[in-house]
C-alpha cells in the first residue's frame, strides 16, 4: 500500500463519509473510492462499482472474483457515536467502556457541577440542553443515544430529539415505572407507540448489575447487541439460502 | 479512535519515521474464525507490531510473512487453517479458516 493512499484512508475513516478501499489480491495493486472520487492504481469498472455498493448497503467487507484476480472491498463506515444524557456516576465508566469499544463519546449535561473535565477527563462534553444539543449533534444512523439523568427536564428532550433521528439505539435509564411514566409523556408530546418502542427501558441487558460499572457494562452489551444482531442474523439467513440453493 | 485507524495510524507514523512496514489484513474468514474481514496487524522492521488478525494463534507466522514483504516488497496471501504443504502453514486452534493479504507500505 502507498502512504499517500494510507493516509488517505485515514482521512476517509476520520470524516465520517463513506469509503471503500479495493484490493487486488494478486498484483497488490489498490484504489480508495469516496463517492465518485477514485485514488489509486486499480482500475474501478462498473462492475467493482456495483459490488462497493452492494458492500455499502449490507454494511459488510466482500471479496469479489474478476478477470485480473480476486479483489477485497473493505468498507469505511463513518464512526461510531456515542451520546450521553447526563454526567452522572455511570456516565464515567460507560464513557471509558464506549470510547474502548471504538465510539467517540460525547457527554451531554448543562449542569457544571455534574460535566467538568475533573469528573470526565479525555472526554468531549456539551453543556447545551439536551435538545439543542441533539440538534447540533445530529444524530444519524451510527449513532446510541443514552439517557442517564433520571430528570425529565433533561431527559425528555433529548429522548424527543433522538426519536426524530436515525440513531441506531436509544436507550434510557429508569424503572419499568419511571418508563411508564415518560412513555405517558411522551405521547402527550405527539409521539406514538411504535415510535417509542425504538426506546430501551429499562436500559442495559438483564445481568443483575448493581454497580455503575456493571450497569455500564449492561448498557454497552445492549449497544452492541442492537447493532451486531441484525447483521449476524442476515449473514446467518444468505448462508442458509445458499446452502439451500446448493442443494436444489 | 476505531482500532483500524489506530493501526493506520501507527503504520504511518512508522513509516514516516523511515521504518519499513507491512500491513496485514484480514480478507476471507470461514467457520468460527476469531476476527472478522478488515481486521489488521501493522507491523515495523524492528520487530514492533500493533493489532491482531487472529486470537493470537497465526499472528507470529503473519510478522514472519510481514517482514518478507518489507524486504521484497512482494504482496502475499496467506491462508490459515487450510491443511496444504506450505512450510509457514500454522494452525487456527478454533478449527476456522482465515485468509490474510500481507502487502508493504510504500
Amino acid at each position: 500500500m502507498n502512504i499517500r493512499l494510507l493516509n488517505q484512508a485515514l482521512a476517509a475513516s476520520r470524516s465520517g463519509k463513506a469509503a471503500a478501499l479495493v484490493t487486488n489480491l494478486k498484483s497488490g495493486k489498490q484504489s480508495l473510492v469516496q463517492g465518485h472520487e477514485i485514488a489509486g492504481d486499480l482500475p474501478v469498472d462498473d462492475v467493482i462499482a456495483a459490488a462497493i455498493r452492494r458492500a455499502w448497503e449490507r454494511d459488510e467487507n466482500d471479496t469479489v472474483m474478476t478477470g485480473d484476480g480476486k479483489l477485497f472491498i473493505e468498507i469505511f463506515n463513518p464512526r461510531l457515536r456515542m451520546l450521553v444524557v447526563g454526567a452522572v456516576h455511570i456516565a464515567q465508566p460507560l464513557a471509558r467502556m464506549a470510547a474502548l469499544t471504538g465510539y467517540l463519546v460525547t457527554i451531554v449535561d448543562p449542569r457544571s457541577a455534574f460535566a467538568n473535565a475533573e469528573r470526565f477527563p479525555d472526554v468531549t462534553l456539551n453543556g447545551e440542553w439536551p435538545d439543542d444539543a441533539m440538534k447540533q449533534l445530529v444524530p444519524d444512523r451510527r449513532t446510541a443515544i443514552v439517557t442517564l439523568t433520571h430528570d425529565p427536564k433533561l431527559d425528555d428532550p433529548a429522548l424527543a430529539e433522538a426519536l426524530r433521528s436515525d440513531a441506531f439505539y436509544i436507550g434510557a435509564l429508569g424503572s419499568r415505572r419511571t418508563h411508564a411514566r415518560r412513555c405517558e409523556r411522551l405521547k402527550e408530546a405527539g409521539f406514538t407507540e411504535e415510535q417509542m418502542a425504538r426506546i430501551h427501558g429499562p436500559i442495559g441487558l438483564k445481568i443483575g448489575a448493581i454497580s455503575p460499572a456493571e450497569i455500564a457494562v449492561s448498557i454497552m452489551a445492549e449497544v452492541t447487541q442492537v447493532l451486531r444482531a441484525p447483521v449476524e442474523q442476515a449473514k446467518a439467513e444468505r448462508a442458509a439460502a445458499k446452502a439451500r440453493e446448493a442443494a436444489e | 479512535m476505531g482500532d483500524n485507524e489506530q493501526i493506520l495510524d501507527q503504520a504511518a507514523i512508522w513509516r514516516g519515521e523511515g521504518k519499513g512496514v507491512a500491513l496485514a489484513t484480514v480478507v476471507a474468514t470461514w467457520g468460527s474464525s476469531p476476527r472478522p474481514t478488515g481486521s489488521k496487524l501493522a507491523l515495523a522492521d524492528d520487530g514492533a507490531f500493533v493489532g491482531s488478525v487472529s486470537g493470537g494463534c497465526v499472528e507470529g507466522a503473519v510478522i514472519e510473512e510481514g517482514l518478507k514483504a518489507i524486504k521484497d516488497g512482494q504482496p502475499r496471501l496467506l491462508s490459515f487453517g487450510v491443511t496444504d504443504e506450505r512450510a509457514w502453514e500454522v494452525g487456527l486452534a478454533c478449527g476456522g479458516k482465515i485468509d490474510v493479504f500481507v502487502e508493504r507500505v510504500e
